[in-house]
């Protein structure tokens, strides 16, 4: 485990809520934080080498793009869960993938420009992989936005 | 949607990594004519519309200390799906929540995504959440081991 100091957690509040939009965002951080903007970087360089952070920029609107998603689980033999992953990581519109302690035990997304060409990728894992995939569609969203509370905002100052 | 090719270059650059650097616009600036402040001004616009979700750090939770992640699907009544999307919604440690349309043989049809410092955390957490909701028939389904994990790429 990385040992993230109070410094860092207030950064990576900010940077994950309220990045600052500007032609000089990290030195308006490095205002913010008290410290220089050399330093904003170093810390920064450091979480990304520690894979803290691992990247920083916009977070699209797969519907706003027209875009269809889905979230998929499938049952595989445990060994043949790296053959089956093979399989599926090998469509770009897979961005999740993972292996969980369920009987559905591979669970992964799938985003594609249309359905017709989601439905065609799930069939292409079918076949290729030897399973079944059950597709498990949103109806309705109540809440995307992954944020990591790391406890130090600017309120507990 | 119709849409420039500077615009098409502008949606490329920002779905990467933007450089660590003092000016991490700059470079962009420079090779489309524009100033930094007009590429801005073009990411608040799509932001405005809903284009761009957010602009921020998308942070490792392992490496963040957020070790137990989990989803949990819970079995509800579809009509009471606003009243429990709201509740789920409303904790910090909830990322995702959906109700999604499911295999008749799964039937767990609301969806949490869930990130904790511990597995003690988690589990008081879900208590409290299946407390808060009224729902007792649950799942926690955790992850054990990450296959892929990358942001989309979409194409204009």
């Amino acid at each position: 485990m990385n040992s993230l100091d109070r410094v860092d957690r207030r950064m990576l509040d900010i940077m994950q809520n309220e990045f600052p939009l500007s032609p000089h965002p990290y030195q308006d951080l490095a205002v913010r934080l008290n410290i220089s903007e050399a330093e904003v970087l170093e810390r920064l360089r450091r979480m990304k080498k520690d894979g803290v952070i691992r990247r920083t920029g916009a977070i699209l609107d797969s519907r706003q793009m027209g875009y269809y998603s889905t979230l998929c689980a499938c049952k595989v033999e445990a060994e043949r869960i790296d053959e089956a992953a093979g399989v599926i990581n090998a469509h770009r519109g897979v961005t999740h993938n993972y292996v969980r302690d369920h009987q559905y035990n591979i669970w992964f997304t799938l985003t594609a420009p249309s359905y017709e060409e989601a439905m065609a990728i799930i069939y292409n894992i079918e076949q290729s992989a030897g399973v079944k995939v059950f597709s498990m569609p949103t109806l309705k969203r109540y809440k995307i936005k992954v944020s990591l509370n790391m406890g130090d905002s600017d309120e507990d100052q | 949607m119709k849409i420039s090719e500077r615009d098409r270059e502008i949606i490329k650059f920002v779905q990467g990594d933007i450089p660590l650097e003092s000016r991490p616009f700059f470079p962009l600036a420079q090779s489309l004519d524009l100033s930094e402040e007009e590429i801005i001004t073009r990411i608040r616009h799509w932001q405005e519309h809903g284009i761009i979700r957010r602009f921020a750090a998308i942070l490792g939770h392992y490496q963040a200390g957020f070790t137990a992640n989990a989803l949990v699907v819970w079995k509800i009544n579809t009509e009471d799906a606003d009243r429990i999307g709201m509740k789920m919604a409303s904790y910090d440690q909830v990322s995702h929540c959906y109700l999604r349309d499911v295999p008749e043989e799964f039937a767990y049809n609301f969806f949490t995504m869930i990130h904790a410092g511990s597995d003690k955390q988690l589990e008081k957490l879900v208590e409290d959440m299946a407390w808060q909701t009224g729902i007792k028939d649950y799942i926690i389904i955790r992850s054990i081991r990450e296959l892929r994990k990358v942001s989309m790429e979409y194409e204009l």
